[in-house]
């Protein structure tokens, strides 16, 4: 235990003193969010019909945007071999990796995205499900992304065919967490998207370390 | 299944076999495409487009059909660890993109005049789409890693992760939003399974889907016999130039 405290500690030491941490992630957030008006007029009324869909995608986007680097700088060092190595077994290394990338990325956008949807003129009953859907829902990126960074981590342009593997698996996560948004402003009830969402995650949390560390196994070997 | 694991008796095998794919393939094919083209009545409704049917369906059978094939020689290829599993999944992946491509834009071209528009987001057309992409992603994780032993190991993964999250997909995109039409060649009625479509139309599109199977098993076998020609050509010439 004290093994994989220290990997997320580790990790999110790395996180904020090279990358960053959170705010690069969210400074790429708010860009994103300024592009969207930029792009499809600025009209209020269809920003704010578009807003939860536009921001659960930004969300994809940006856990995208860091997944390549999430075991790739180690596979360079050589600090995975030395993971792997180790007494943390390395399904549970890589779950600490993708608790520091969600505590980085999903975490921090899912408190953003009020503020955005306000920038869209979001209707403000949607706030609410939009930040818990996004802390529910965003787990899936870092988890089912780490697989498809798992299986480019050797890789030297990895970057795009990562994007490739990983955006189908996204794409439940995405209908859904969007869904929680649209039902809530319909007036419906969203318990249902929220409870698949829920599931997602869980489902992601048990089998994504496992096909990740299968896939990290086959470039240590 | 092991036994004809062996290359050798894969190549004996298939040589065997390929004339009678060959030839059922063009057969099948042959007669349900006639049928489809000069025989079958134009649809009351949809008049001559209905035709489109007879390679639509088909095609969207083989892109799920083929999946799962790779599923299949993925598990086979992680657990035992056979190069003529890893081989097979990754000669049936370009054939499937090509049918799940083809599935796609006839669907597009019926789509036009009997819906108005070529496309749209629909339940089956986007986990079709999504279907696409995972091909592409298998197809590109092949094409990226060098060491072939590493690259079978990671499509195998990729596609075992893919074949999880098709159902997922499915299952959202339908709750999400839909226009197809369901399943409705068969349907279940009064507890038993019974064709929903006049026999005269159920019989070339179930040849054309045989056919279509006939052909996927050929062109693998093709497929496969080349890239095991390509691999001893490789080995010969690295032991020449060893020597």
């Amino acid at each position: 235990m004290s093994a994989f405290i220290a990997l997320l500690r580790r990790d999110l030491t790395l996180a904020f003193r090279v990358g960053g941490g959170p705010f690069l992630g969210l400074a790429f957030f708010l860009t994103v969010t300024a592009l969207l008006p930029l792009g499809v007029g600025a009209r209020l009324g269809l920003l704010g019909e578009a807003a939860a869909g536009f921001l659960w995608v930004a969300a994809a986007l940006a856990a995208l945007l860091s997944l390549d680097r999430l075991f790739q700088a180690d596979a360079e060092d050589g600090t995975l071999d030395q993971l792997a190595l180790g007494s943390l077994p390395l399904e549970l290394a890589v779950l600490a990796k993708c608790l520091a990338h969600w505590l980085t990325t999903g975490l921090p956008l899912a408190f953003a995205a009020p503020v955005l949807a306000l920038l869209l003129n979001m209707p403000i009953e949607g706030y609410l499900p939009l930040t818990l859907s996004l802390l529910i829902g965003s787990p899936v990126f870092s988890l089912a992304g780490a697989i498809g960074a798992a299986l480019t981590a050797g890789l030297r342009r990895g970057g795009l065919l990562l994007s490739l593997l990983v955006l189908p698996l996204f794409v439940p996560v995405v209908i859904f967490g969007a869904g929680t948004v649209s039902l809530a402003m319909g007036g419906q009830s969203n318990l249902g998207a929220f409870l698949f969402l829920g599931a997602a995650s869980l489902f992601a949390l048990v089998l994504a370390p496992l096909a990740a560390a299968a896939a990290l196994r086959i470039h240590l070997s | 299944m092991l036994r004809y694991a062996n290359p050798k008796r894969f190549l004996d095998l298939s040589a065997t076999l390929l004339p009678f794919l060959w030839v059922l393939a063009i057969a099948l094919l042959g007669w349900g495409l006639y049928e489809a083209i000069f025989v079958v009545p134009p649809d009351y409704q949809q008049g001559d487009s209905v035709r489109i049917m007879y390679v639509h369906v088909p095609s969207a059978w083989m892109g799920s059909f083929i999946y799962g094939f790779m599923f299949i020689a993925s598990v086979v290829g992680l657990v035992w660890k056979h190069p003529l599993a890893d081989a097979a999944a990754k000669e049936a992946a370009p054939i499937g993109a090509c049918f799940t491509a083809a599935c796609l834009i006839t669907g597009s071209l019926w789509g036009k005049p009997m819906w108005g528009t070529y496309w749209i987001w629909d339940a089956r057309l986007t986990s079709m789409l999504v279907l696409l992409f995972l091909y592409l992603g298998y197809i590109g994780i092949w094409s990226a890693i060098e060491d072939r032993a590493k690259a079978a190991r990671a499509a195998a993964i990729l596609c075992v992760v893919g074949v999880i999250n098709i159902p997922i997909i499915r299952f959202s995109v339908e709750w999400w939003d839909t226009l197809h039409q369901g399943p409705s060649v068969v349907r279940f009625e009064n507890g038993k399974l019974s064709p929903s479509i006049d026999p005269s139309m159920l019989w070339p599109l179930l040849a054309a889907g045989l056919g279509c199977t006939f052909l996927f098993f050929a062109l693998l076998f093709v497929r496969m016999r080349t890239e095991i020609a390509r691999r001893r050509i490789r080995t010969l010439m690295s032991a020449r130039a060893a020597a």
